[in-house]
């Protein structure tokens, strides 16, 4: 026993070094090129930015950073308002997913132990298809003479198909739909985990079930909420693929800006800068919102 | 076409294809990509040539190299002086594709053969509701404007790409989807009526609306004003790992035999002169495919830009799309 504790630390080292290293190789070495690549500027080369460091006589090297890329963001109200209203579109996608996620997982979680493997794995059936395929398919539905309209105007409800595809709302239902699982699945896990007889607590002492609801399950799912949140939000800040194809073309998204300045205009660095950019936008909040979540659950633990 | 190679040369061909010019050169530009034969457009070409991605054919290699039109050799040119670094694959136009019976339906005197029918918003505001698409290609857009404005279509002046960018403003209410490839089943189903598209592309909207059955007939205009004639082009990547192989590829897709089949599959035209006896009569004779005389001559190329240029147009671009 006592050389098996000896032994423990050493095993969580270990264990702890793999998700370290992983975040070394994969999230910041690709990002200190990145940040390297947005103090560069563009040229007509492979690549096609110019180095940061060269030899400027033998002896003497020399660092040539330019913050122009990062002036250049401020200057043009493009950028601004692509994130701006990319941070909307995230959110009302978030707040959709929520609010349609919410009872569905909690519907889950209450349900009994066999319907609710079948459940579950229904949630998670869309993942085998590939998400391209399943945008393609959001296009047959909604086009003007897909099946939706068709429908409708079948029944009698329309006499004109609605112009449903590269709308907003295309891009809404194309978000929600292929966001929900990841709102779902940790909701979902959270839920399932109470303690009902918390529940049962809160009846004895006199709560009705909407109650006992907002005052028992709400509070302790939140970081299941907010963890739906996070994993929805995120990935839908920098979505590409759905405005795109979903979408109208007038649709600001900082995505498809980063792929203009990537792609169109071959500029890596103001590219990269964006992307920068876009990652401090993200992460810093995300990082206090963390830092205070812990703050107050480090108060909760010691009262 | 590709089985017949191997068969004959022994050389296996991994085939990749890229969704879009852009995307092709990135992967070109950051290098070590491992092809040995890529095929980009000529207006792409041109740049990456400056960029120092290719090597120049050893055309002792070529020997099927008199097979090319002097005509199109000359074009050629323009991007890749001397042609030293490319052959040409396929070219085409970039065209207006229009849905005959609801153009004809909204008003019989449209004026189909000219840019107009898209650049005027007298025009286009009557086609905004039975859809009005245009290629997702800022420098051909504003070229093909310019032309129409009875400018250089290869201009870097600003205040030209300023009036372009107004002629774009008043054509964007009126166009529902801004896109270089959904266009061929929007025109083909009937979803979209006028469409700014690749020759190509538009020829086979075509032959999808026949083979649909659906009663959508698609015709193909090279407007009066004139429009750019682009090039996809064959090229060997300076780092390609076995050039020999790339050059015997190369010298196979410019036989006359391997070149008429490409195109009868393809509906574009090759700059291959011995293939034209051996090609479909259908595909020779289509005034879309192989334009008359008089319409090669009002085609103009689609040059490269500088950086600054191309920012400035991409920016305005952003705002055409936008709207604002």
């Amino acid at each position: 026993m006592r050389r098996f504790k000896r032994l423990l630390p050493r095993g969580r080292t270990l264990v702890t070094t793999v998700p370290y290293l992983w975040l070394l190789l994969f999230f910041l070495v690709p990002f200190v090129i990145v940040l390297k690549i947005s103090f560069s500027q563009s040229a007509i080369a492979m690549p096609p930015y110019e180095p940061l460091l060269h030899w400027a006589s033998e002896k003497m090297l020399q660092v040539q950073l330019n913050l122009g890329n990062f002036a250049f963001l401020v200057e043009d109200n493009l950028y601004w308002k692509s994130y701006l209203n990319s941070i909307f579109v995230a959110g009302v996608s978030t707040l959709l997913c929520l609010l349609i996620g919410y009872p569905m997982a909690y519907a889950m979680a209450r349900s009994n132990p066999s319907t609710r493997n079948i459940l579950l794995l229904l949630a998670v059936l869309p993942f085998f298809t590939s998400f391209l395929l399943r945008v393609y398919a959001w296009i047959g539905l909604l086009k003007n003479n897909g099946l939706v309209n068709n429908a409708l105007m079948a029944m009698g409800v329309i006499d004109e198909p609605i112009q449903m595809l590269q709308t907003d709302f295309a891009v809404y239902i194309g978000m929600v739909y292929s966001y929900l699982p990841f709102m779902l699945l940790p909701l979902y896990s959270n839920l399932e985990k109470m303690d009902l007889t918390l529940l049962e607590a809160a009846a004895d002492l006199g709560c009705k079930p909407w109650q006992a609801f907002v005052k028992v399950t709400l509070p302790l799912s939140l970081p299941g909420v907010i963890a739906g949140c996070l994993l929805v939000f995120i990935p839908a800040v920098g979505e590409f693929v759905i405005p795109s194809l979903l979408g109208d073309p007038g649709m600001l998204m900082i995505g498809k800006v980063l792929w203009t300045e990537f792609f169109n205009n071959r500029d890596w660095p103001v590219a990269s800068a964006v992307a920068i950019a876009l990652l401090l936008f993200l992460v810093l909040p995300i990082m206090y919102l963390d830092r205070a979540q812990n703050a107050a659950n480090e108060e909760g633990e010691r009262t | 076409m590709l089985e017949e190679f191997t068969k004959e040369t022994g050389i296996k061909v991994n085939y990749d294809v890229f969704d879009s010019n852009e995307v092709l050169q990135t992967k070109l530009l950051a290098g070590n990509t491992g092809y040995d034969v890529v095929v980009p457009s000529a207006s792409f070409l041109e740049l990456q040539i400056k960029a120092g991605v290719f090597q120049k054919l050893d055309k002792s290699k070529l020997p099927n190299w008199g097979n090319l039109d002097k005509g199109i050799l000359e074009r050629v040119g323009r991007h890749d002086p001397g042609n030293q670094y490319a052959v040409n694959h396929m070219w085409g136009t970039t065209a207006i594709g229009y849905n005959v019976k609801k153009v004809k339906a909204i008003d019989p005197n449209a004026p189909v053969d000219s840019w107009a029918l898209l650049l005027d918003p007298k025009w286009s505001s009557k086609f905004k509701s039975c859809g009005i698409s245009v290629l997702d290609a800022p420098d051909e857009v504003v070229g093909i404007i310019l032309a129409y404005l009875g400018k250089d279509p290869n201009s870097e002046n600003l205040d030209d790409l300023k009036a372009a960018e107004d002629v774009l403003m008043k054509l964007r209410p009126n166009v529902r989807m801004i896109h270089s490839s959904q266009y061929i089943d929007s025109l083909a189903n009937g979803d979209i009526c006028v469409s700014l598209g690749w020759s190509g592309d538009i020829l086979q909207a075509k032959s999808r609306a026949e083979e649909a059955k659906q009663g959508v007939e698609i015709a193909l205009s090279v407007p009066k004003e004139g429009t750019i004639i682009w090039f996809d082009m064959y090229a060997i990547p300076a780092d390609a790992p076995h050039p020999g192989n790339a050059h015997a590829f190369i010298n196979f897709m410019m036989k006359p035999e391997v070149a008429a089949a490409n195109s009868n599959f393809v509906h574009y035209a090759n700059g291959n002169a011995a293939s034209v006896p051996l090609l479909d009569p259908a595909v020779r004779n289509d005034p879309g495919v192989y334009p008359p005389p008089e319409v090669m001559n009002k085609l103009f190329p689609n040059l490269a830009r500088s950086a600054d240029y191309t920012r400035a147009l991409n920016r305005t671009w952003t705002r055409f799309t936008t709207g604002k």
